[in-house]
């Protein structure tokens, strides 16, 4: 086997966030030989990030709460290209996934009866949208994401999993038969490079929002299974759906919880005015995320911003009063004296709609297994992957993700791809094997990199990569723009393979990450241009100048990337839930 | 602005020194450490550090800016940096893997003695486990730690004493366990504490209060883990 250690597992997981340590502790559990292999240590994941909650009809502060009203604000927030089985799931599943976080230990915010606090969040509704506003996140203050991924990493520590922290995963390793038989990763410490063998290998990776200038995301999310996964061939579903968050601060990007707007906060624009009324008339500042970044957005563009260049709008919180902003939002008071330099209690945060959430990735089933797609349109299960949270597609969150449905997501999928893969352990599959040339792949890109001596910076690639995103891919889209966008990305495409390496030496070499970390950044990015260019509709988070209707004669669809050939094509969206009627599309106002 | 960042690689640096960087800072914008180190590695890209949320809340970029521990993402510049100059070196008294990258692997196997996770042998309710918004309120101040070590290597009884002091990061979440109303193994809990080094080499310093990038306060609640040992064995 080339000249490589190898190391055996029964499952192994790619990313130690949220659904990376969800599916490793079913694994553990069941006493299978499970190891994590994670570039940060765990409890660095993005995840940490998370603020306001995880969305879920348990029925505490919404005592006759109702899954199925739950499932309908989440086809609706999707626009209706969410799958509905796999919404179905997620949401009669959720209760009993976050029972079971708490069961684990994590430290819930508590209403007065003992049961879990929960908030109102952003398309919530009761009795499918006809009851009013629900308050349906779960929250530990204003750091759930920090609670639940502690509590899950301890939950791990418990169950004995194995962790490879600090070594990056660089290529999946496919035999000729189309299986995936394992990874090929690096120790970042010592530079070692090994292949890790194992039987499913599960992408949890995490997001992107690294492609762009401007991101509420973590240094590190840059997207390393989509690249993975892409390298392999695996076709990526609805790429072209970013959701831009409402309120990142102004000029740092860090994130203010939908929460803060869930508490009770407002936005106002120059002239103090409460501008979403005008726009969402019932939800207000609690309608769609995409709704109400394109309404910052249009404030700004008709020339009602605020400051000196009349960018960005104000978020309101100083009426709720400093016991309800620290009892319930103490972190966002916190993140606004550090990086706004503004103090909450007293006067609004500077905010803009500012890159947050992939919806789109890698497609799966409710179980978890990745899918490539037939000639005739079917899909088809690509063998030994298996992807989960940000980095899937299964698809919940379809062209807009609702707030606090990306930690339910990770957690649920997490755990159905453990009990899938458990399942299917135990009914005794076979490791399959891989050849020396299988393994050339990921070992030739490393290769390549360590023997560069001329080419361009990391770091000046990235800049530009990440400006060519913001500016022709942003919050509206126009056609012929885009393909200005793609043009540049194109051109680039030599540069970023061929990048300058100065530093070759194996002891915790980050340059070598950056640089192939770069490599997937620039394969997310030239999907989602690929795929928005592609839309001709507005949908979700997808908003185009040139076509600005909702188009469900010709896009109630996926959109498929292909990465071998670089082509858009289409995948059906599940209308058939198992246990509710579907939920037929209908026009979405808030 | 004057930026000195302490070197090692081990495989070609016999030991460490200080390198210095002249790094030009914008006009009109207060930094923060992190986006200076980053101007550093588009200079130079082999100076190593760790970083991932930049925003306080991963404790991944825990380092010594001018003498005091803290992380680099939420220091700002006016902070810390007087007469133009700042000086950057690795967390005290962990071994250095590189640069401004310290093993912390006996920080994290006290952090793992400790047991941190909730334990409780009575069944499992079909809903959540119920707590009242006071017993809640006793996690505040504990659960937030993010394992950033500014504290634990601040702390002279850990530097004298890594094998067998639990330190302050990993004592807070000890106590975190402890009040917590949910956990039933808080006499396991205590008995695994009670040695003359685990608990009881806390000398009261409170340099772990001092740098806490999270404001939190281990000595507060390493006192309570005392009173509770006290009791016990009384």
């Amino acid at each position: 086997m080339a000249n490589i250690r190898t190391m055996t597992f029964d499952g192994v997981i790619v990313g130690g966030g949220g659904s990376g340590l969800r599916a490793a502790l079913e694994l553990s559990q069941s006493g299978y030989k499970t190891a994590v292999i994670s570039k940060v240590f765990p409890t660095r994941s993005h995840t940490v990030s998370a603020q306001g909650g995880i969305t879920c009809a348990i029925a505490s502060t919404e005592p006759d709460d109702d899954w199925r009203w739950h499932m309908y604000d989440t086809v609706k927030g999707s626009d209706y290209i969410g799958d509905q089985d796999a919404i179905e799931y997620m949401c009669s599943e959720g209760p009993q996934a976050v029972f079971e976080l708490e069961h684990m230990g994590l430290p819930f915010s508590r209403n007065e009866d003992g049961r879990i606090y929960q908030r109102p969040f952003g398309g919530q509704s009761r009795e499918y949208g006809k009851g009013g506003q629900a308050a349906r996140t779960c929250a530990a203050a204003d750091r759930t994401g920090h609670a639940l991924l502690h509590t899950l990493y301890q939950a791990n520590l418990k169950n004995n999993t194995v962790f490879f922290n600090e070594w990056y995963a660089v290529d999946l390793v496919k035999n000729q038969h189309g299986h995936v038989v394992g990874l090929i990763a690096i120790c970042i410490e010592d530079g070692e490079v090994v292949f890790i063998k194992s039987k499913a290998t599960v992408l949890a990776t995490g997001g992107a929002g690294r492609i762009y200038a401007s991101t509420t995301n973590a240094l590190i999310n840059t997207g390393d299974g989509i690249g993975m996964a892409m390298r392999a061939g695996v076709p990526q579903q609805d790429m072209e759906m970013w959701q831009f968050h409402p309120t990142g601060i102004y000029g740092a990007g860090t994130l203010i919880t939908e929460g803060s707007r869930g508490e009770g906060g407002y936005l106002v624009n120059k002239d103090g005015e409460r501008f979403m009324e005008r726009y969402a008339p019932n939800a207000k500042d609690l309608a769609g995320r995409d709704v109400v970044a394109r309404s910052m957005v249009l404030e700004i563009l008709e020339g009602r911003g605020v400051g000196p260049d009349a960018d960005h709008v104000l978020l309101k919180l100083d009426h709720l009063g400093e016991k309800v902003l620290n009892d319930k939002l103490p972190g966002i008071l916190e993140l606004s004296r550090t990086f706004a330099h503004v103090d909450p209690v007293k006067e609004p945060i500077p905010v803009v709609p500012t890159c947050h959430y992939m919806m789109g990735g890698i497609p799966t089933n409710i179980h978890g297994q990745a899918l490539g797609q037939n000639p005739d349109g079917t899909d088809n299960v690509i063998e030994g992957l298996y992807a989960c949270g940000e980095a899937a597609c299964v698809s919940v969150h379809g062209a807009n993700r609702l707030g606090g449905n990306s930690l339910l997501d990770l957690v649920v999928f997490g755990r159905a791809s453990g009990i899938y893969i458990e399942k299917m352990l135990s009914s005794g599959i076979e490791q399959q094997e891989a050849s020396d040339s299988d393994l050339e792949l990921g070992l030739s890109r490393l290769d390549k990199l360590n023997q560069s001596s001329s080419g361009e910076k990391v770091a000046d690639l990235r800049k530009e990569l990440q400006v060519i995103m913001q500016n022709h891919f942003g919050v509206f889209r126009k056609g012929d723009f885009m393909r200005e966008g793609i043009q540049k990305l194109q051109a680039m495409r030599e540069r970023i393979e061929n990048p300058h390496l100065q530093d070759k030496s194996n002891a915790f070499n980050t340059a070598r990450v950056e640089a192939l970390e770069l490599q997937n950044l620039f394969e997310v990015a030239e999907a989602t241009a690929i795929a928005a260019e592609g839309r001709e509709e507005s949908r979700g988070a997808h908003a185009r100048d040139d076509f600005t209707e909702r188009d469900d004669d010709n896009w109630l669809c996926h959109s498929m990337f292909f990465p071998d050939t670089k082509t858009l094509g289409k995948r059906k969206v599940n209308f058939a839930p198992k246990t509710v009627p579907t939920f037929e599309p209908m026009i979405r106002t808030y | 602005m004057l930026v000195s960042v302490y070197r090692y690689n081990p495989e070609t640096d016999l030991k460490p020194s200080m390198r210095d960087y002249q790094i030009e800072i914008p006009g009109g914008k207060d930094l923060m450490v992190l986006d200076v180190l980053a101007m550093v590695k588009e200079q130079d890209d082999s100076v190593a550090y760790r970083r991932s949320c930049r925003e306080g809340v991963c404790g991944s970029d825990g380092m010594n800016i001018n003498g005091v521990n803290g992380l680099a993402c939420i220091t700002p510049l006016s902070d810390v940096v007087k007469n133009d100059k700042l000086v950057l070196r690795p967390l005290p008294g962990l071994p250095v893997v590189r640069d401004l990258v310290v093993d912390m692997s006996i920080f994290y196997k006290q952090y793992e003695r400790i047991e941190p996770y909730l334990q409780n042998d009575d069944p499992v309710p079909a809903i959540e486990r119920l707590q009242s918004p006071e017993d809640r309120a006793k996690l505040d101040g504990l659960y937030e730690c993010i394992l950033c070590a500014c504290c634990s290597t601040n702390c002279p009884s850990f530097w004298w004493n890594p094998e067998k002091f639990v330190g302050p990061a990993g004592l807070l979440q000890a106590y975190r366990f402890l009040a917590d109303s949910r956990d039933t193994h808080t006499d396991e809990r205590l008995a695994n504490l009670e040695d003359p080094f685990s608990v009881f080499r806390c000398r009261g310093i409170m340099n772990c209060v001092a740098v806490c990038p999270k404001g939190l306060n281990p000595t507060k609640a390493i006192g309570h883990i005392r009173e509770m040992l006290m009791e016990r064995g009384a």
